[in-house]
């Protein structure tokens, strides 16, 4: 391993930017003669549409433009798409209902977009849009999960009258119920999955702009994926053909899945900059954030786990409700679907899994993929169903999931997934010693001592990670597949330009895969440079999400690396004489085998480029190769976290004392760049258990909509983390790697719970658990033991 | 329009400017150091923390004309030239950000902490001091490891 390559913790090639205030984020972009949206935002959350009168809006010194619904339809501008399609049970599409950039007669959600405001300044825009009177005719809303199917519930898209956009289910109904008719033991759970908010800290921002002469768009975005976002503005919204559109993602502060989307504001800005003639700045305030930007997780399920007598597992059977809001985002419907159910086996032999998915409409902002994307539901599922079981039948939960788990690989599970190795006994071992399980005895009765009840979870967690091959998403629903690109261009200097379909907004893009290149080429990871997020720079790509940039992203650059290796030695082969099977290629070196003649790296290139050594017919000059890498199999993340925590009765608050984590991330590029990703993740899921939950009350009014209510874990809620990796690399792809990015907010939420619960006494404790229900459980749990 | 005039990482700035501006627009806007951020509209989240006249300050919930004559220092004005204040430093060498939005928020408000507190920070004390910053990226881990390496740094060269 050298200082810079595979397997260092080099510190971040972008950080010197950020730490000096120079990065450039969306909202520091500004346009010649720009201009400002502010978007008019229905305050129902279910009302019809009369009328809009901006007759005063517009009368306003500065007031460009106020547009609606009608100028959308008038310039025949599509509607917002869902890219995946699910079907129900009896083989029926997913009822999508339309979903129009701006509302057309009906607004479905508390801040649904009525019209736009575009001004000469921002406070113009903001002052201009109180101004704009609509006439609205308030409708009964449907805001809660569980009953939004309800007979008689208000409709909220007439092509789903019972709010259903789909049943759909996976896995077999008859083994499964077979497997329960026999069980010893049934364990049963009813679960809900707190609604989150992503929050990035950079709110979404867009700036749109034409040029008139080349009739040319461009939209700067805060986007995990530009060039999904300009394939869908043009394919199916119609912007302009994708020649003429070039979609622009700097520096992007965070996503977590919130920026994948495609979502109204963006696409008004671009389509708005050629109505005014002038450039259309829009930047979210965080309250628009909170009302705007596609929620996480919401589900509602009844699960249960069927043992036989020894505590092996006969079968699982598993029923959810998925909030999916008032409209179907981007990738909405996959999200419940075939990101959730097939990751119920969990690191379990499970002989027969059955589920069933039901999607529901709400009077709800649109709920899409947020860190971990399904993968936390149903690792919540499984994780609970394990403890709980445990507990019921007298086991210890740590045993009782050794027992069960998947030892042989290759494992097909009954839920699509084949696992394609592993070793989750060596993490769980690894983490209980790290833990210090053994004396969780000793510490509690300390705790006790002092009044306090002291807890631990466990989370054996397995994830799916690098969605694909882009042939089986395809059978499952994907309207895009899900391969990587890259183009390595050598320079007649020898620095080498990467361009990648993968888009970095704090995962290091531009350190770790420098390090790969500079690795492989034997040069400085100085003369690396990174780019990403423009597509009029990198062709096509397919962008960041699922911790799919490692596995899929990394690996597309090493068939790249694979060619420019073999143009090379071809070209080495004519400047040194000899054949290019002769020629080995070592430490930034080309050399004829057995002799002293060679080459290095960067005079290689200057020949390829001189090109003197050589005819143009046999040989190209130049240095550049692209490739399209699409992987043979979804990568498998697995690992134990185990929480251990302590609760005042008299308060309810928790501590969180001790955190492990162990995990197999296959080999690893960055160490220090995959800790980082794991503490996040963790904070996240730490977040979701104790403190974060977007509430809508029965008017469909979002009362958590500023950092006021909704609770986002600060330094002082948290801890620092033990965290340690095991390694089996990955099967799937060149680079052995598995992906980081969603594992800790994976894994750690039910960790949380099972050591909350384990604290109470073993009774049920609902995310958030808030201080308020802490304490009733800890009020009871503490009457308890002074009754025994 | 009023005028107003303030001293930004050592250079006197005057502008006519609306009333209502806030510290962080006319930072932002009137003068392009676009390193200040704005995360919330509540004061909760510290992207747009600034030192004014020494103490750390949420520019976002500052109006421009209360600095009337004040000297301000932006994430801009840290470094020295190309060499980086300490805790700028600190912040790489600890992979203290990730997507870097929250960091100079973070950076500035953990400068004036070590200024209030010195530099022996325990990690208590420095997970209390970021009350007022969100980061939704690293968990915090490496930033209050960053923070207390940061801040012995200063230490250092303050010595
Ligand atoms: S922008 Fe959030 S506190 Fe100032
Ligand atoms: S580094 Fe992204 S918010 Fe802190």
């Amino acid at each position: 391993m050298t200082a810079t390559g595979i397997g260092a913790s080099v510190r971040r090639k972008e950080d010197f930017r950020f730490i000096t205030g120079k990065g450039r984020y969306t909202d520091d972009i500004n346009r010649p003669g720009q201009t400002y949206a502010f978007f008019v935002r229905s305050p129902h959350a279910h009302a019809a549409i009369n009328g809009i009168d901006a007759s005063a809006a517009l009368k306003m010194k500065g007031v460009l433009a106020v547009l609606t619904g009608d100028d959308i339809a008038a310039d025949k501008v599509g509607g917002l798409i869902c890219g995946w399609m699910i079907h129900s049970k009896d083989g029926s599409p997913m009822k999508a209902g339309a979903h129009p950039a701006l509302a057309q007669g009906k607004v479905r959600y508390v801040g649904d977009h009525v019209a736009v405001v575009i001004a000469e300044t921002y406070t113009i825009a903001r002052d201009a849009a109180e101004k704009v009177v609509v006439d609205y005719t308030v409708l009964p809303a449907n805001a809660d999960t569980a009953s939004a199917a309800r007979p008689g519930a208000p409709v909220v898209h007439d092509v789903a009258p019972d709010n259903m956009v789909y049943d759909w289910k996976l896995g077999e109904k008859e083994p499964t119920d077979a497997a329960f008719a026999k069980a010893a033991h049934v364990t049963t759970l009813e679960i809900v999955n707190n609604r989150l908010v992503p929050n990035p800290m950079e709110p979404r921002a867009a700036v749109g702009d034409y040029d008139e002469g080349s009739e040319c768009f461009t939209l700067y975005t805060t986007s995990q994926n530009p060039h999904v976002a300009r394939l869908v503005l043009s394919a199916f919204i119609g912007i302009a053909p994708e020649h003429k559109l070039r979609v622009i993602a700097p520096d992007v502060g965070g996503g977590f899945g919130s920026k994948i989307f495609i979502y109204a504001e963006e696409t008004i800005c671009v389509w708005a900059a050629k109505k005014v003639r002038r450039p259309v700045k829009w930047t979210s305030d965080r309250t628009e954030a909170f009302l705007a930007d596609a929620h996480g997780r919401d589900h509602v399920t009844h699960a249960q786990l069927a043992l036989d007598a020894a505590g092996k597992i006969l079968g699982l059977r598993v029923k959810t409700t998925a909030n999916l809001g008032a409209y179907l985002s981007t990738f909405s419907s996959a999200v419940p679907t075939y990101l959730y159910a097939p990751l119920l086996s969990g690191q379990y032999n499970i002989p027969a899994i059955y589920a069933e998915v039901d999607g529901v409409y709400t009077n709800t902002a649109p709920v899409d993929a947020y860190r971990g994307a399904g993968r936390p539901e149903a690792t919540f599922v499984i994780e609970r169903l394990m403890e709980v079981a445990a507990r019921e039948i007298g086991r210890d939960p740590a045993e009782f999931r050794r027992q069960n788990f998947v030892t042989t690989f290759p494992h097909q599970t009954p839920v699509i997934m084949c696992y394609d190795g592993g070793d989750y006994p060596q993490a769980l071992d690894k983490a209980l010693e790290l833990a210090d399980y053994a004396n969780i005895g000793k510490r509690k009765a300390e705790s006790a001592r002092k009044g306090l009840l002291r807890g631990i979870g466990i989370s054996a967690y397995i994830e799916a990670c690098g969605i694909a091959p882009s042939a089986a998403v395809g059978s499952l629903g994907a309207g895009v597949g899900l391969w990587e690109s890259a183009e390595i261009r050598v320079n007649p200097v020898g620095t080498v330009e990467v361009l990648t379909g993968s888009h970095s907004h704090g995962q290091g893009h531009e350190t770790t895969f420098a390090q790969l290149v500079s690795d492989r080429l034997g040069i400085s990871i100085d003369n690396v440079a990174i780019i990403h997020g423009d597509t009029d720079k990198v062709q096509m790509g397919m962008g960041t999400y699922g911790s799919r940039s490692g596995a899929v992203g990394m690996s597309a650059i090493v068939k790249a690396l694979d060619k420019i290796e073999a143009k090379a030695k071809k070209v080495a082969g004519h400047v040194l004489e000899a054949s290019p099977e002769d020629i080995e290629f070592k430490d930034g070196k080309f050399s004829v085998k057995g002799t002293d003649k060679a080459i290095d790296f960067a005079s290689l290139a200057l020949q390829a480029y001189v090109a003197h050594k050589f005819s143009g017919q046999e040989l190209e000059p130049g240095l550049k190769e692209g490739a399209f890498y699409d992987p043979t199999n979804f990568t498998f993340p697995a690992g134990v976290h185990i929480c251990e925590l302590e609760i005042d009765p008299q308060t309810g608050i928790v501590t969180i004392d001790k955190w492990t984590a162990v995990d197999d991330f296959g080999n690893l590029i960055n160490p220090m760049i995959v800790e980082g990703q794991v503490h996040g993740g963790i904070a996240q899921g730490v977040g979701q258990a104790l403190f974060e939950g977007a509430v809508y009350n029965k008017d469909g009014q979002l009362l958590t909509a500023s950092y006021m209510d909704y609770q986002m874990p600060r330094a002082g809620d948290l801890l620092s983390y033990d965290i340690a990796v095991t390694n089996t690399p990955c099967p799937s792809n060149p680079l052995g790697i598995k992906g980081c990015g969603e594992a800790g907010a994976i894994a750690s939420p039910p960790a949380v719970i099972n050591a909350l619960t384990d604290a109470v006494g073993h009774e049920d404790v609902p995310m958030p658990a808030t201080p308020q229900v802490l304490w009733r459980a800890a009020q009871r749990a503490v009457q308890k033991i002074a009754a025994q | 329009m009023t005028a107003v005039s303030m001293t930004v990482n050592g250079q006197i700035v005057s502008a006519d400017i609306d009333p209502r501006t806030l510290l962080v627009q006319f930072l932002r806007e009137q003068l392009r150091l676009t390193g200040t951020h704005v995360g919330c509209d509540t004061s909760q989240c510290g992207c747009c923390v600034v030192h004014v006249n020494g103490d750390a300050l949420k520019s976002c919930t500052t109006l421009a004309l209360t600095c009337d004559g004040a000297q301000i220092v932006t994430i801009e004005g840290l470094a020295t030239g190309d060499v980086l204040h300490p805790m700028q430093a600190a912040f790489r060498e600890n992979h203290g950000l990730q997507c870097g939005f929250c960091t100079p928020g973070m950076i500035m408000t953990a400068v004036e902490l070590v200024r209030r507190k010195g530099a022996n920070l325990d990690e208590h004390t420095i997970r209390e001091e970021l009350e007022g910053n969100l980061c939704r990226c690293t968990g915090y881990h490496n930033i209050v490891k960053a923070i207390a390496a940061g801040a012995q740094a200063m230490g250092a060269a303050a010595e």
